[in-house]
Parts: C-alpha cells; structure tokens; sequence
C-alpha cells in the first residue's frame, strides 16, 4: 500500500489501518477511506464491469458521480465504491460479468458492437413473434445491474422531520459563505453536504501556483462554521429533489428526512466533464478532478506517468498536484489553440512541462490485458469536428481529463428556475428562480474562487432576508468572467469514443439517432437512453446536447435540456418504505376483546373485534355469538360509532336541514333514524338522533362516516348561519350494546335510577343515569333486532363499564360478539349497512328508504336532486333475497345477478342464516324483479347461476315485537 | 409538500387540508329549473386562473374560501367564510311567496 505524506490525505487516519476483502482477496487501507482509494492505493484498478460491452472501467469522478464504480458492498447492489467508506470485514464483489472480472466472458459483445446499433433493441426481437420467449430469457440473464439476494435481512428505516430557517445544499466555498452570512444575520442555518467532510473542492482544488490557497480558506471557514451556533451541519446527506414550497427529501443513513426550509440556497457545484476519444473509458483515465481527490483527499497517487488534458486552467493546477504527489507529467494537452497565461501556467513552465496547445486526445491505446492505460495519441485540432490525422504518442499509465463543466443544477430545475448554456462556449447561467431560492458559486456558472465566494455572501444574506431577517442585500457589482471553453468533440472512427459510460454509448450512437430523426433533445435521450442509467446524464447530458446543436443549428439554450426529476441521486426502497405513521385508534375495552381472543379488523382508523375464538373455528364462533344474542344476550363494543353533540336554540332546525327525516317535533327523550343524503340525492350516511334537550341532541354516525359528516355539518351551517354548536364527541364516549332477551334483566342489576319497564323507557326512548355507578345515556335500539340498550359512557370508564355487565350477565350466559355477527343479526332484520349496501350512486327510493324522507319540509340537503330522482324513476332496487336449497354454491358479496345477457345488479350482502337455516342476502336488482316472489339469477364462482327468490324485509321478526318487549 | 396559509391556524402543510369544491351560489331548490340545479350540483368552472375555492383544514374542521391561481399553482389568498356569508340562509316550501334571499 503505498500512500503520499501529510498533508496529502485529509480524509484517512493513518493510525487505524482496516481489512476487507474485494473479489475474496483480503485488501488493507486506512480509516476514511473509500472502498474505490483503497483499491487503488492497492493497484487494483478495475472495480467493475461496464453495462453493454461488459468493459473493464475504474474510477472516473471519485466523489459517487458516475456509475464506473457500482460494487457489491455484503448483500447490498449498486453500491458507489468510491463512496462507501470501508469498514473491517465488508465483502465487495465486482458486479456485471460472467467468469471472472479480470476475463469476462460477455466482453466479446465488444466486438459485434457494430451489429447492436443505438436502439436495436427497438428494431430486434420483435419479430418472429416466437421467438420473444427465447430472447427474454437471454436478456434477462444479461440485462441488468447488480443481483438482488432475496436473503437479505430486514433493515430498519425510519423518517423524521427537519425545519431550517435558511438551508444551504452544498458546503463547498460557495455553500459556507452562505450558511456563514445567512447565520450572522441571525437564522438558523441547516448546512448538507453529501460528502464526508465540508469544504468541497477547497479540499481538493487547486487555486493558485503554490496550492496552498485554497486549504487556507477551507480552515477558516471550516473553523468560522465550527464556532457559529445558529449553523447545524449534515455531512454524507443527499438531498434527492425539490418539491414545493421548498419541501426538501434528506437521505442520511438508513434515514429520510422530509426537511422544509424557509429558504433555500443552491451551491451544489458542477459535474467536471470527460473528454470523448477512442477508449476514453479505460481505467486509469479519470477527471482531473477525480485525480486531485485522490491525492488530496486520500494520500493517493493515481498513476506514476500522467498526461492531463484541459480546457481550462483547472487542468494546469490537476498537473501541478500530480507533480507534487511524485508522479511525472508528460505533457499537458491544451484543447485551447492559445490559452491565457496565468499563475498556473507559469508554474507549470517552470517544472519542465510540455503544454501542446490546440491539440487534444485522439485515442488511448489500452495496456495488455485491456484493463488500464499505456499510450495515448494526441493530434491537432482541424475544427471543431476534426482532428489532424498525424498524432504523437505519449506513453502514460493515467489520463486526467478537465473538460468543461455542466451544473448540478436539477434542485434548481426542479424549482422551476431556468439554466441556459452559453453557445459561445463552456458556460452557462442561472434565471428565474422562484422566490425564497438562491444559487450561488459554480452550479450558477460562477468560476473563480473570489467571485465563488462573493457569490456566497449575496445569497446568503438573500436567504436570510427571505426568511424574514432584517439585513442588507446589496454588494458590489462584479466584472464580468471570461467565457468558459468548450472543448471539441471528434467522434473516432473506429468508435469506443464514450459519450455515456452507464449505457456504453458512442458518439456514433447519438450521430446515427440524429440521422433518424431523433433531434428533440427529449427523444433523443429515450431512443439512445442516454443520460438514462444509474449517473443520470452528469457527463452525458452536456455531450448529448452539444451534438444535437451541432446537428440542428440551433443554439444550445434552443436544443434545451432533458428535464431533471427526483430523486437526484440513487434512493433505496427501504428509505421509501420505511417506518411511516399509521395512527390506529383503540377503544377502551381494545385489551378486554384481546384477552378474550378477539380476532382485530380495522374500521375506519379504528380496530374492532371481528370474532371472539380461533380463526379455524371462524363460521362456527360467529354463529354461536349470533346465537346466543338470540337466546340470551350478547354484548358488543360500539365505541367507535360516531357521536356528534348538537347544542343551541337552532339545533331541530339544523337536524331538520342535515337529515331526510322530521326533527322539529321529535319529543325530549326520544330517538329517531337519521339519514343523510349529500347534495346530488346520494346515501352519505345514518345513525339515530337522540333529542335530550329542546336545544340538544346527540346523533351517531356511521365508524367511518362521522368525520366527513361533521366537516359537512359544518361546511352547511358556515353558509345557513344557524345559531347551533356541532362538536365531534366520537373519541369521548365509549359504548356498549347489551342485546338479546335477558339484557334488560343484566342491565337493571346494575341500575337503580331508570326504570327499565317498557312503559316507562319504550323502544327508541333516551334516558340518562348510571351503571354500575357510572354516568351514562341509555338508548333502546333496535340493529341486531332484540330487546337491547345502547349505553354510552365516558371513555375513561368503558373499561369498568364492561367489567362491570360482563360480571352482571355472567348468570345470564353473557358473551361478546364481534362486528361478523352484529352484520348477521343486522341482516336478519334487513338493516342497510351504508357503504357495504349503498354504493356512490345509491338514492333513497333504490334502498327502499323512501320512508325516512319526510315530505312537509322546506328543505334537506339533496331533496332536490332526491326528487328530480323520484320522477325519473328507478334504475335499480335494493331487495332482499332468500335461498332455501342448501345444496347450491353460496354466492359472495358483489356476485352479478344476471338475467339473459344483461347485468340487473349485485348482490351487497349475504350470509347463512343460522336462525333462519337458510341463505338471506341483499341485492340491488331491476325495478321489475323488485316484488317478492320474483326469481332471480345470481352468478357465483365458478360460473354456476343460482336462484334466488325476493322476499319482503326483514327476514326475522318482521313485526319487530323481540326488539320492542 | 405546498403549504397553505389558513387563516385560523397559519401555515400549514397542504395535506393537512381537504379540498371543497369551488364556491357557488346555491340557487333556490324549490324554485329554480331542474338545469340549473344540475347546473350548480355536477358543473364546475374548473379555470386556468384564479378560482374561489373551499378548503377545510382538517385537524381543526375549520372551513375557510382560499383564491387560487390553477395556471401559476398559487394561492392568491385566503380568508374566514363570514366576508361572504353574513346572514343567516333560510328555505320557504314552494307553494310560499318568495322571499327576498
């Protein structure tokens, strides 16, 4: 392992050295270490497989921005190796070849490359038809990246909120300035970097011909940020896309922070661009700023021989540091015909460094083995779509390449600013960001390290204004910069000259879908799939573009970008999936029905005790807690029925306008059916309205309707203007329904303040007093068609309210059903469930409820639309339904019923009746097969058509004397 | 995630808010045509531009009119119903002469 001396390797600690095996082999480095810095302090150059061509490639970006490096890092695919810090004992596997990844078997699809043309896949396969299958199965055995080991273990995700005053995405010298101005002016600034340590390429870059600048400043500002309280920093944290209101998605860890920051400053930098020559993907051939990293950041020397080429003067400082490092420079490869001479350039004459200008690379000749560089050619430039074909040859194990830049812009897309490319040449610029945005050093085209971090400064203090801090935003105007260069780009004839490593496609791949018409920058991209792999097009993009320009003649603001979509950056599912809030509202007897064996169902955000017993013993359980509500008594948790107290001297008037029925005269201590039509005439919701007050009432609603019922209520009375209170009282009481023969004699023995005769507290009476010492109101209710109470309490003592009729009624055979035999019972007595019996389109007269409307009224919500109904007629009729030959295939809630080829409805509910013996259901059929008597045809499973005979409602008790004794 | 400003408890996240429907005039049921009574139940604007909308915020139940452009996605303002909706509605039977509303 062979490292550089401090000061070269800030990241790494050189007194912790750490193991872990690539490909089996046992490979050493130093704590902060990459897996991708450590290989190749190691010499081992090759980390994985290209997609297509099955290419040996190495690091390019060294910083997570391009795909080369995708490994296998224990279980997890598609890990960036020069990302993923080491750690001891991580097993990394090269991904995407067949045999080994030193001789891969596939490598040869190389060399038919010219018979797989762009888009081939479009043109291919498709045709004989028969033999799809067969090369489906052998694409799919090489398409693709990385495999999946379904033995992974369970990973634990999880979400948390964040806010921030001011939030600054990228801490390189742009991003602290910023966060540094936004924090003096008293906000609180959220700094995100997605690198391990904070100063971006003031870490690595090098800005003057000593090197020593840079550094400078990043101790400062590093040191300034350290001491500044309102600044909290997030190192190795992916802010993966923008969403409104500058909704920000943060991935740190196993984490995802939804962040919302008041405003946001945008300083993520530029993506440094490679050059496009033949075998420009080799490894060892690497952006000039990948080179500085590895020197600076991790004590790396990249190669022993280098030649860097450039189309700027970053390239003479990526020179100058390889230098430092001890490698030898053969020559430095100026794109420019006559570059400015600066600091660095001079520099670079004093060391003896050949600079060839107007030249640039034309190819790489690969060493043996094909896995690194050993000579590249370099020829003049002709034009900006030719190269001389005279070159020279330098031999060389590395090529650093500064191209130009293209801005990490996609946060600012996303917020809908504009970034327009200059046709002049390299650059581009920043327009119209939405308020509450700033961007500021290279992302908005800025170059040089003072007006970089000038830049910072405005958009911090912009920032903190927009957060709503007092300060000053003006500073002083800034001459313009020079235009950044564009380098040119000369397709090779033998090809191999990359545009887009992820996709392996050539510059002939995109010149050949131009030529087909793929010129809209947009198709251009789905025809190629450039810019579509695991990089998203941070080097691809810009090459992509410029060619369609060139093409067209248009400018390259006109040819436009793709457009950038979140995530930015890779996110995994277990970030998606993660631990998220579901809210589940229990009762207060939840642990009484568990200790009893309830089986849980949720009910709206409720859970309800479905049935009490083993799940093998289902059918049995609910026919016997049926049963014995018949027999005996049977009690259930209606807790999570909706209860809405409606107070004030409008109260009647407000029912009278909510509900179909009559309400003005309903007397105190008394109940009557309420159903809710909303205003196009369609069922919403019922209950039973219980006046204890001239100006009092308490109606229940359905589990699940009662929160939209109340936010209707209120929505109405907003425009009428009654004088009435509505409040939501569901979670505040808890109830019971003790049902069944002997429930008055359960319930009198825990009672002495109401007589429960029925002289005196009849069928739908409302009375108030105690059980068991406990406040309650009683309702004498009707649903499972027995004599029964509905007693409701206050929630805090539910609980005991149980305990205590569980206790009365054990002599009596007391036992609770669930919500499976309260729909039996209910269905016995031909009750509606509304939303199981009552879909979106359901009136009054289909469901038989015409008798619930009351006719004298001024006014209810959808009477009009009920009565546009009625005299239009009917289309449908719920009914009931009955099936005596207990040898036929049940049919299932939404079986079709049919006659001749024509579908007359659907059955909504069914069961067998174990008090009845037979099958009893409802079932919306035609108008005219709505009488009793008619037959009708059910189809069930397997095709089979059953009839069934209607029958009046309800099935039991039709005279309702069981609920009225 | 946008935000909304409810006039009764701030900005908020607009998720925590439900959507109403735009603001209409009811017409009078027992007078008007059947068209227009379809008219006010099925149709809605649904512009490019600034519309009148109710929003509940639903935690609080509190309904509130937020004037919104659809073609820029902003929210223009939004304010407590009572600036419409100052008196008191009420409904007389068909066969009633009609009251001034």
């Amino acid at each position: 392992m062979e490292r550089l001396s401090e000061p070269f390797g800030s990241f790494i600690d050189r007194s912790q050295t750490v193991s872990f095996r690539f490909e089996g082999e046992q490979v050493s480095g130093y704590r902060g270490d990459t897996i991708a810095s450590a290989l190749l302090a190691n010499g081992i150059t090759t980390m994985s497989r290209s997609f297509k061509y099955h290419r040996p490639r190495g690091v390019l970006s060294m910083c997570g921005h391009d795909s080369n490096t995708m490994v296998r890092v224990g279980q997890k695919p598609n890990a960036l190796a020069d990302c993923v810090a080491i750690e001891a004992g991580l097993e990394v596997q090269a991904q995407n070849y067949w045999g080994s990844l030193e001789s891969d078997r596939l490598a040869m699809i190389g060399h038919v490359s010219r018979f797989l043309p762009v888009g081939f896949y479009y043109k291919a396969f498709y045709k004989p038809r028969w033999a799809w299958p067969l090369w489906a199965k052998l694409i799919r055995r090489v398409a693709g990246l990385g495999t999946v080991d379904l033995a992974t273990p369970h990973g634990y995700y999880d979400k948390k909120y964040l806010f921030a005053e001011v939030t600054v995405i990228g801490a390189g010298p742009a991003g602290m300035a910023a966060a540094l101005e936004a924090a003096k002016a008293g906000a609180k600034v959220l700094l995100v970097d997605e690198n391990a340590k904070i100063g971006g390429a003031l870490g690595y870059a090098r800005f003057d011909g000593a090197g020593e600048h840079g550094g400078k400043i990043r101790v400062d500002l590093v040191a300034e940020i350290a001491d500044e309280k309102n600044i909290r920093v997030m190192t190795d944290t992916m802010c993966t896309g923008w969403y409104s209101d500058n909704w920000l998605p943060l991935i740190k860890d196993n984490r995802l922070y939804k962040l919302r920051a008041g405003s946001l400053v945008v300083a993520t930098g530029c993506y440094e661009q490679p050059l496009i020559f033949h075998n420009n993907d080799l490894p060892g051939i690497m952006l000039g700023s990948a080179a500085q990293r590895l020197i600076r950041l991790y004590g790396v020397k990249p190669g022993k021989r280098a030649v860097v080429a450039t189309a700027n003067r970053d390239g003479y400082g990526v020179a100058l540091d390889l230098l430092d490092a001890g490698a030898e420079v053969a020559c430095v490869v100026d794109v420019r015909s006559n570059p400015p001479e600066d600091e660095m350039s001079m520099a670079l004459m004093h060391r003896h460094v050949p600079v060839l200008v107007g030249s640039t690379l034309r190819e790489a000749v690969a060493a043996p083995g094909g896995a690194g560089v050993r000579e590249v050619r370099i020829a003049d430039i002709e034009s900006a779509e030719r190269a001389a074909r005279r070159y020279d040859s330098f031999s060389c194990d590395i090529i650093a390449m500064s191209g130009s830049y293209a801005p990490a812009a996609s946060l600012l897309h996303q917020a809908g600013g504009r970034v327009s490319l200059h046709n002049s040449g390299g650059g581009f610029s920043v327009h119209d960001l939405p308020t509450h945005i700033a961007a500021a050093g290279s992302v908005a085209g800025t170059q040089s390290l003072d007006y970089v971090l000038a830049e910072g400064k405005d958009a911090g203090r912009q920032a903190a204004r927009d957060a709503g801090f007092k300060v000053a935003t003006a500073s002083e105007p800034r001459p313009a910069e020079p235009e950044a260069f564009a380098w040119p780009i000369i397709g090779h004839t033998k090809g191999k000259d990359f545009v887009d490593f992820d996709e392996d496609l050539q510059t002939k791949d995109i010149e050949n879908a131009l030529t087909e018409g793929y010129q809209h920058i947009q198709l251009l991209k789905r025809f190629t799939t450039n810019g579509m792999g695991p990089s998203q097009g941070r080097h691809s993009t810009l090459p992509a573009i410029r060619l369609a320009a060139r093409r067209t003649g248009a400018s390259l603001d006109e040819t436009g970008s793709t457009t950038s979509r979140p995530p930015i950056g890779p996110l995994t599912m277990g970030h998606l999936a993660g631990r998220s809030f579901e809210p589940v509202r229990y009762t207060a007897m939840h642990f009484r029905h568990l200790e009893r064996g309830a089986k849980m169902m949720p009910a709206g955000a409720w859970m309800r005790p479905e049935y009490y017993g083993d799940a093998r013993n289902k059918l049995e359980s609910i026919a016997a807690e049926a049963r014995n509500v018949r027999e005996n008594v049977g009690i259930i948790d209606v807790s999570t029925l909706g209860g809405l107290e409606i107070r004030g001297p409008d109260a009647a008037e407000f029912l009278n306008r909510m509900y179909t029925f009559a309400y003005l005269k309903q007397p105190v201590g008394r109940s009557r059916y309420v159903l809710m039509t909303d205003e196009s005439g369609v069922i919403v919701d019922d209950g039973v309205a219980c006046r204890i007050h001239d100006d009092h009432f308490y109606v229940t609603a359905t589990t699940s309707g009662v929160d939209g019922v109340y936010r209707t209520m209120l929505w109405h009375n907003t425009q009428w203007r009654l004088k009435v209170d509505i409040t939501h009282v569901s979670a505040s009481y808890a109830g019971v329904n003790i049902a069944g023969p002997k429930s008055r004699e359960v319930v009198d023995k825990l009672c002495d303040d109401v007589d429960l005769s029925s002289e005196e507290f009849p069928y739908m009476g409302v009375r108030h007093g105690h059980v068991a010492g406990i406040p309650a109101l009683f309702l004498r209710v009707g649903f499972v068609g027995e004599l029964g109470y509905e007693l409701h309490v206050p929630a805090s003592q539910g609980e005991a309210l149980w305990d205590a009729l569980m206790k009365a009624g054990a002599a009596a055979g007391i036992r609770p059903f669930g919500v499976e035999a309260q729909r039996l019972l209910r269905l016995e007595k031909g009750h509606i469930i509304i939303s199981q019996d009552t879909d979106g389109l359901t009136t009054p007269h289909e469901a038989d409820m015409a008798w619930a409307i009351s006719r004298k009224k001024p006014y209810y919500v959808g009477m009009r639309s009920v009565s546009i109904q009625e005299a239009s007629g009917l289309t449908r009729k719920l009914v009931g339904f009955e099936i005596s030959d207990s040898e036929i295939t049940q049919p299932k809630e939404c079986h079709l019923v049919i006659r001749g080829n024509t579908i007359t409805g659907r059955v909504t509910s069914v069961v067998r009746s174990p008090t009845l013996g037979k099958v009893i259901g409802l079932a919306y059929v035609a108008p005219d097969q709505a009488e009793p008597g008619s037959k009708i045809g059910i189809k069930v499973d397997g095709g089979e058509m059953v009839q069934a005979k209607v029958v009046k409602l309800p099935f039991y008790d039709p005279d309702g004397e069981r609920q009225e004794m | 995630m946008k935000q909304m400003q409810c006039p009764l408890n701030g900005w908020r996240n607009i998720q925590e808010f439900a959507h109403g429907g735009e603001v209409l005039d009811e017409p009078d049921p027992n007078r008007c045509t059947d068209l227009e009574w379809a008219e006010y139940i099925f149709i809605e604007d649904n512009k490019a531009g600034l519309v009148k909308e109710w929003w509940c915020h639903v935690a609080t139940a509190y309904w509130f009119i937020a004037e919104r452009d659809t073609a820029k996605d902003e929210i223009v303002r939004t304010y407590d119903p009572n600036e419409l909706f100052k008196e008191r509605r009420d409904y007389t039977r068909p066969e009633a002469p009609e009251e001034k509303r």
